[in-house]
């Protein structure tokens, strides 16, 4: 098993017309992801890369039975992209593009929350795989290797980092999931590590988490209170200053909060088995097992 | 994006938000004729910055006169002030603002911020106003109070009145209260502010209600849809690297170490420092270039490494996904090339044709050092940063 996406994501691709849109639609597919078909509002009715293209969600789910979307969408276009899609009922939605500003994004949470059926992944994130099934998003695929560990991250080529050092190891993934560095975002940790408590392929994952917000705190109180598996998390930004917005648009110590000593404070008290060096992470998760 | 005071209190006070009289100067002489045409017997001088504390640092001060006035304007302009937020190196006045001198009955605190947790904006209200709000928040938290406002119902007076005679204040201010809060709201969604602060709001010996400060981030995800803000940006307010580095989309925040970092995704970047820093030395920067850096990127991500005159040895760290290796071997053996980086270059590169990518390095015939994990790398930098 897998979380979230598998051999029965039947995957919509918004922006698919696009450059980013385009390329990875092609790398989607294949990797052996059912891509059906892409939403550019104008171009409904024409094809692309063989794809058919559609003016709606609506249509294209009605069209060709989509079941998860993935956005490559612009920036000022992308918030009203992904609540267009949790409208038509795809039951994911996993937004990649990164720099949507802050009030779109609270305005389409709220929207979200009229709609629980839908669960949005990121935004400005690289999405996620599940290695031998299926991907959606940027995930590099030919890194991954099919297994029995899980894991969420806020951050993308730290999770590329994370993977490498399971695969070198010889140790797989179920689901990898990047949930995105931006303040407001669909899927937090907390909510990727009920999908991998439950899931009985996964054994155990590795939590990525980086300064500013809370949600690493929120996590370490739900793991001590309700995970059982085994977790190594890593914080990055152990050395950034306090104040500044270190590349994603969370990622700030403001406050005196959100700095990663307290994070990996609550973690280590929770039960996690945090590293401190990134270099750490695969090594960190074959010793726990 | 960060603007100044005088600017923040002409946006408040578009949107409803009553704020002193005043104007802004760039020059002392001019100090004396706005202190004359705002006529009261007291003017305050306010060095505008972009960091608070300014009272304390000697940025905010009194005239009695127009000629004090211009005295005290003289002083302010081109002194560096050097405030708790600032760090050590302070800032540069170059602008200063003159305002009418008002009777204080009572200073109170306003702001309006996003709640991540939440995902609604949080406002607070205090009591405690003209205080360093972290610090009332630590010791006596019971002092601020807070309403979270429903995203798609905007703020309810009674939410505002919940805050005005929740601070203590009568009948009468808070019917006034409620109009600033409101003002404040809407400033807050047309804006794009990311942080809305006013420290004090003050009651005037009438029983007014006026923002004495004011301070205003804006998301600069939305600078796009707001041209006359993005005009506000006070390039004399940042690092000049970092400037630099913003005209070519580079993401570099310049450190105060001596090794330089170049590295694709900001997490990625971060855990860098990290483990720099865990090997025994200090990263010069964060910089990330991103998940599509060409060769033209590279180039100047080492144009600005090297204008740091602190770098003595620089770490490259790229987990190529759908950067290729290959490309960005080319890319950094052709900037090398070009432009003669003068210090030792230690590269980690894994992922998409890295065999293609290492080859290609090991054939440059240039001196870079190779490492095939983040730990080895961070090793080899420190030691050849010495």
């Amino acid at each position: 098993m897998a979380v979230l996406i598998d051999k029965s994501t039947r995957l919509l691709v918004q922006g698919l017309t696009g450059r980013e849109g385009t390329f990875h639609a092609k790398q989607a597919a294949a990797y052996g992801t059912t891509v059906v078909g892409g939403v550019t509002p104008g171009k409904g009715g024409t094809t692309h890369e063989g794809w058919p293209i559609f003016d709606t969600v609506r249509d294209a789910v009605k069209q060709t039975g989509a079941n998860a979307s993935v956005v490559f969408v612009p920036p000022a276009f992308a918030a009203d992209a992904v609540m267009e899609s949790a409208d038509a009922g795809l039951a994911l939605v996993v937004c990649i593009t990164e720099g949507i500003p802050t009030l779109d994004m609270m305005r389409a949470m709220t929207f979200l929350k009229e709609r629980p059926g839908s669960r949005l992944v990121g935004p400005n994130c690289p999405g996620l795989i599940s290695p031998g099934k299926a991907k959606a998003g940027i995930i590099p695929g030919n890194i991954c290797k099919e297994g029995r560990i899980g894991i969420v991250s806020k951050s993308g080529t730290l999770t590329y980092e994370a993977i490498h050092q399971l695969t070198v190891l010889g140790l797989g993934q179920t689901t990898c999931i990047g949930i995105g560095g931006d303040p407001l975002i669909g899927t937090s940790h907390i909510d990727a590590l009920k999908l991998f408590a439950a899931d009985p392929d996964t054994d155990a994952v590795i939590m990525i988490g980086e300064i500013g917000g809370s949600a690493e705190e929120e996590a370490a109180a739900w793991i001590k209170a309700h995970f059982k598996k085994p977790v190594v998390g890593f914080i990055a930004g152990q050395t950034a200053p306090p104040g500044r917005r270190m590349g994603h648009a969370g990622a700030i110590i403001a406050g005196g909060k959100g700095t990663a000593a307290e994070k990996m404070a609550a973690l280590t008290a929770a039960g996690v088995k945090v590293v401190k060096s990134p270099a750490d992470m695969g090594r960190a998760i074959k010793d726990l097992l | 994006m960060k603007i100044h005071e005088y600017q923040a209190k002409a946006i408040l006070a578009r949107h409803g938000v009553p704020v002193p009289r005043g104007e802004v100067t760039f020059t002392a002489a001019e100090a004396a004729d706005i202190a004359r045409r705002l006529g009261t017997p007291v003017v305050v001088v306010k060095a505008q910055i972009h960091a608070g504390g300014r009272g304390k640092g000697g940025g905010v001060k009194l005239a009695k006169s127009p000629d004090e006035a211009t005295a005290l304007t003289k002083t302010m302009l081109g002194m560096t002030l050097v405030t708790h937020q600032t760090g050590p190196d302070g800032r540069v006045v170059g602008r200063v603002l003159i305002e009418e001198g008002l009777a204080i009955q009572r200073e109170l605190y306003l702001s309006i911020v996003l709640d991540r947790a939440a995902g609604k904006p949080v406002i607070m209200a205090s009591a405690a106003g003209g205080m360093d709000i972290e610090e009332v928040a630590a010791k006596t938290p019971e002092k601020i109070v807070r309403v979270y406002v429903e995203p798609g119902v905007g703020i309810v007076p009674f939410e505002a009145r919940q805050l005005g005679f929740g601070i203590g204040l009568d009948g009468a201010q808070v019917n006034k209260f409620v109009k600033v809060v409101s003002a404040l709201y809407d400033a807050y969604l047309a804006t794009d502010a990311s942080l809305l602060e006013i420290n004090p709001l003050i009651v005037t010996g009438g029983g007014d209600l006026l923002a004495l400060d004011a301070k205003m981030n804006v998301d600069d995800n939305a600078l796009y849809r707001h041209a006359d803000i993005r005009d506000l940006r006070d390039l004399g307010e940042e690092d000049p690297l970092e400037v630099e580095a913003s005209k070519s989309s580079l993401n570099y925040i310049h450190l105060d170490g001596n090794i330089g970092c170049m590295v694709n995704g900001a997490g990625l970047a971060m855990a860098t420092m990290d483990i720099i820093k865990l090997a025994g030395g200090e990263p010069a920067n964060f910089l990330d270039v991103g998940g599509g850096a060409n060769a033209e990127q590279i180039r100047n991500a080492f144009k600005i490494l090297m204008s740091d005159k602190k770098v003595k040895a620089v770490l490259i760290n790229i987990f190529g996904g759908i950067l290729r290796c290959d490309v960005l071997a080319q890319g950094v053996i052709a900037a090398v090339k070009e432009l003669g980086v003068p210090v030792p270059i230690v590269i980690r590169m894994e992922g998409t044709n890295v065999d293609e990518g290492k080859r290609l390095l090991r054939e440059s015939q240039m001196n870079f050092t190779t490492a095939d994990s983040m730990d080895e790398a961070a090793q080899k930098v420190v030691q050849l940063a010495g």
